[in-house]
């Protein structure tokens, strides 16, 4: 196979180190009457794409859960055992994803697994951990439509994302007219979709919504660009939601700037573009485009600053960014913590029962709680890019928005909900009193 | 817009205009007004933006454009507010008094795309005198945009003691669009304006005439109802002409990218699936030339490109010798191998790339030649495209004029048509070999160079353009490199005549169905090799 696999990534420990750790381990395990002694450690499972067109974004978040395991191990592990990973490679080819999932849980016998980025990846490991019953914790902003008894989502769904967008735009900027451009896959068309729906609620006409698809890793926007330039043009205020992904979005931004289409004539907010994403730009061209999410590396807090500064002593790295995924893994850790802590046991079916209701602060200010239906509830950002690659915070909700699995706009999925405590079921109909399949 | 502007826009404008006509400036409310920067509120500092421009103070100018400049800096705990000037001195907001150096709790004050329009409309307005000729038409464009009633007084002022003739027409455009919406205008004045707008001819001007609404004058409706069909026919005019330049510089990047290849597959034969990854090499290079002169020598960061092109042809170059002479001339004649081998390189030094850089996207920077767009015509051309398509232009003539007029060349040739011929004639056709491949990969690297300004540096700028270097090669004909160029600028033409009506998706598969269709019929490309060579 042309993958490669790293397994054990092992900290360098230095003698005094290990002595701490032995005797903090045996102290605990005196204190400790349940836990076995044979194996000492409780393995974690990391699948993010190493190599591959997702190894852009993945990387960070292998390495920031492997940072956490680091910390959590300094203040003596969990349980009284050490926390070791097992990091693998799906390389970004979803069946390989199925397959090292597969891996992690029968031969390493992970307790919990950590990955997953885009949508078809997790949609191709769902079987994996619901035939072998383990837990998965994914921690990017999804389309929704979705709830899973395996599955625990710590990033946003689009009314944790999406929609607070929008109505900032209408409301602040008086937008009127909307381009929905984005790349040709799962997350924009369904976002899109609930968008369109959304939108005409709220009485835009249809010739007011442009949409547009481009292929993954389109390079050449000339057309397009000059196309949205067309459209804004038309004597109502214009405004780009962009769900454009991954290496697509530095061309677009370049030809917009170059173009000269700036931020007071016709904002652009994506969904996509973090702090990851602008280090490749210049972005002076682009002050003032907004992106919206549930987290800022800018955002002043002192939890916030505490973990940046560790993370950057941690990847020996003074200029390392940080970002919203990167903040999901952090929340989904803890919380995995908590309840481990909780049930005094890694087994994961007590783990899923005892993981909703569990609280833990987030780094922006703020309680997340895992709600019943798996996703957490979540305040949102609207973040206006800087000259110097950073968002400045603009707007934030109020409260923190609680995450829905299946979308309100939608037809199809407006009377669902998904609810593991009451109903034990990821699709349950309100209207009829009844699960439509997926329950446990 | 206009008709959505808030009322304290509004009478900001109007202020503006008062002072425009040098009433008596009033002090007192100003310092007030200075202090609400410190607020870190942008409500608040849209009310002091609007009382200062009201103010008639001198420092107005100074205070707002430091605002849009981000150099206006508020300390939250004194509530003092502090203009970091272009050159670097320091003064107190307020007063006007230098000050030594800033206190540490003082950050810039913040904007929004809210607040950044209207310090843009409060520009305009203090500006439509400046003596800078060009800041004052951009005032008198953004008062286009905006064509605020209010500020019909100062552009007639404006005008009559306007002598640029650039700045006479925009300032005479702008007052167009204030009459087109003044409902107390005149019939004949509105004609004027239309004819006017119609005049400008481009898609704002659209946007505003189909903006003016119908309880107008019947002749003016009419009138308005000609100049938008006969802006529309011309503007779908050029938007034909737009197509064919975004054609042409979509085939100019193909054509780069493939040229390369077109040496490697066309002339040599060998199927070089790491073609990619000689281009992603050279944009490294370029990264690697940026961040070397941003720390040790930054003025030299327009050369930047200049300098990286050698580099990267010699970096690609020799990798490419390297990979030639290690593995490729063991595979001569066993095409599968060969796939298979470069494909696995092509991974592995996307892999070393990702190792040594990290994998995440690497800024390389437009040198300021590169940056930006001029309007020519109703199209606009940006200067990073204009370039490169030059750029790639001159790269083909010099490995034509190469391989035709230089004993090198002549060997290629030689060796690529019967190599047992050219060993007779005591070319050293290992060595020759060897440099072709190099000269090939160190072309790709050149193309790196290029596509680092247009797209991402990242371990995977490669991939993106292996398939459509092969499809331009395979489409124009193997072999030949007039064949390439052909082949490029018509996918990119077909391309962009087609992503209009099909969308990106659809006619990106519109064009591979094209070619397959097309490779059914004539196998050998547009421009097929005849002779012995064909069978060889």
């Amino acid at each position: 196979m042309l993958t490669n696999i790293t397994h054990d990534i092992a900290t360098p420990f230095s003698r005094r180190r290990w002595l701490a750790v032995t005797a903090g381990l045996v102290l605990g395990l005196a204190g400790f009457s349940g836990a076995k002694a044979a194996d000492d450690t409780i393995k974690i499972g990391v699948l993010h794409s190493l190599s591959g067109t997702m190894a852009i974004s993945e990387t960070t978040l292998k390495d920031t859960i492997l940072f956490l395991i680091d910390e959590q191990n300094k203040k003596g592990g969990v349980l009284g055992k050490k926390l070791e990973a097992v990091v693998v490679d799906p390389a970004s080819n979803w069946p390989l994803f199925a397959e090292k999932a597969r891996e992690l849980i029968t031969k390493d016998k992970v307790a919990v697994v950590f990955g997953c980025w885009t949508s078809v990846s997790r949609k191709s490991v769902l079987p994996v951990f619901k035939e072998l019953n383990n837990i998965l914790f994914y921690p990017v902003q999804y389309e929704g439509e979705e709830s899973e008894r395996n599955v625990f989502y710590t990033g946003a769904a689009p009314n944790q994302q999406a929609i607070p967008a929008v109505d900032y735009l209408m409301k602040e900027d008086k937008v009127k007219r909307w381009v929905l451009a984005g790349t040709d896959y799962v997350y924009p068309r369904t976002t899109n979709k609930i968008l369109e729906a959304y939108l005409k609620s709220k009485g835009v006409a249809q010739d007011d919504i442009m949409i547009n698809y481009t292929p993954f890793g389109h390079s050449d926007w000339q057309t397009i660009v000059a196309d949205i330039k067309k459209f804004g043009s038309a004597g109502k205020k214009t405004a780009v939601v962009s769900t454009i992904n991954g290496d697509a979005n530095v061309p677009f931004y370049k030809e917009l700037g170059n173009q000269g289409i700036k931020a007071t004539d016709i904002p652009v907010v994506a969904f996509s573009v973090g702090e990851e994403e602008l280090a490749g730009i210049d972005t002076k061209p682009l002050l003032g485009h907004l992106a919206a999410w549930n987290y800022f590396e800018s955002i002043k807090t002192p939890a916030n600053e505490k973990f940046i500064k560790e993370w950057q002593a941690y990847t020996k790295n003074p200029k390392r960014t940080t970002n919203d995924p990167m903040e999901a893994h952090v929340i989904g850790f803890n919380m995995w913590v908590k309840a481990v802590e909780k049930v005094k046991s890694t087994d994961p079916d007590k783990v899923i029962d005892a993981l909703p209701g569990i609280e833990t602060p987030n780094l922006t200010g703020g309680i997340a709680k895992m709600l019943p239906n798996h996703h957490i509830t979540k305040p949102v950002f609207i973040g206006e890019i800087k000259a110097n690659g950073q968002f400045d915070v603009v707007y934030k909700t109020k409260d923190l928005v609680p995450g829905d699995a299946w979308s309100k706009e939608l037809e199809g999925s407006k009377d669902l909900i998904g609810d593991w405590v009451g109903k034990k079921c990821g699709n349950y109909n309100t209207k009829t009193d009844k699960c439509l399949g997926s329950g446990s | 817009m206009p008709a959505n502007l808030p009322t304290y826009v509004r009478a900001l404008i109007l202020s503006i205009v008062l002072i425009a006509f040098a009433l008596p400036a009033f002090a007192g409310p100003f310092e007030d007004a200075v202090a609400k920067f410190a607020n870190d509120d942008f409500s608040d500092s849209e009310d002091a933006v609007a009382e200062i421009a009201a103010s008639g103070n001198p420092l107005a100018y100074a205070i707002i454009s430091a605002l849009q400049d981000e150099r206006l800096m508020a300390d939250p705990d004194t509530k003092k507010v502090y203009v970091k000037q272009v050159d670097g001195k320091i003064i107190d907001a307020a007063t006007g008094a230098a000050v030594d150096s800033l206190p540490d709790a003082a950050d810039a004050v913040r904007l929004n795309n809210k607040l950044r329009r209207t310090v843009e409309a409060a520009l305009g307005g203090l500006t439509l005198l400046s003596p800078d000729r060009d800041a004052r038409i951009a005032a008198a464009q953004s008062v286009f945009k905006s064509h605020e009633e209010a500020l019909l007084p100062v552009v007639d002022n404006a005008l009559a003691k306007e002598t640029d003739r650039t700045a006479k027409a925009a300032l005479s455009e702008a007052r167009a669009a204030i009459l087109l919406f003044k409902s107390d205008a005149s019939e004949e004045d509105k004609l004027k304006a239309i004819a006017a707008v119609r005049a400008r001819g481009d898609q704002e001007a659209l946007g505003m005439l189909s903006d003016i609404g119908t309880d107008q004058p019947p002749t003016v409706v009419k009138a308005a109802a000609s100049a938008i069909a006969s802006i529309q026919s011309s503007l779908a005019l050029w938007s034909g002409v737009q197509n064919a330049w975004y054609g042409l510089s979509l085939g100019s990047v193909l054509l780069l990218a493939a040229i390369g290849l077109a040496i490697t597959f066309g002339v040599m034969g060998v199927i070089n699936m790491a073609h990619g990854e000689m281009v992603m090499l050279g944009a490294y290079t370029t990264f690697v030339v940026q961040e070397v002169i941003r720390t040790r020598y930054p003025g030299l960061f327009d050369y930047s490109l200049l300098i990286a092109v050698p580099l990267a042809f010699l970096v690609a170059g020799a990798i490419g010798v390297l990979i030639e002479r290690s593995i490729i001339r063991f595979l001569y004649g066993r095409p599968l191998e060969t796939l298979l081998a470069t494909w696995g390189l092509s991974l592995v030094l996307q892999q070393a790339v990702r190792t040594m850089f990290g994998p995440t996207n690497r800024e390389v920077g437009n040198p300021s030649w590169m940056s930006g767009a001029f309007q020519l015509g109703q199209i606009t051309i940006t200067y990073n495209r204009l370039w490169i398509l030059c750029f790639t232009l001159a790269v083909f003539v010099i490995l034509l004029a190469m391989l035709r007029f230089t004993a090198l060349g002549l060997e290629m040739r030689a060796v690529t048509q019967n190599r047992r011929m050219a060993a007779s004639m005591g070319i050293a056709t290992s060595r020759v070999d060897a440099l072709t491949f190099g000269l090939g990969s160190g072309i790709a690297g050149i193309a790196g160079v290029a596509l680092s300004q247009i797209d991402n540096v990242s371990p995977n700028l490669g991939q993106s353009y292996i398939i459509d270097s092969f499809m331009v090669v395979v489409f124009g004909g193997v072999g030949n490199l007039w064949g390439t160029l052909v082949g490029a600028f018509t996918l990119g033409i077909a391309n962009k005549f087609l992503e209009p009506v099909a969308g990106a998706v659809l006619g990106k598969i519109a064009i591979l169905v094209l070619i397959i269709l097309f490779i059914q019929k004539r196998p050998r490309g547009l421009f097929a090799l005849k002779g012995r060579a064909v069978e060889a």
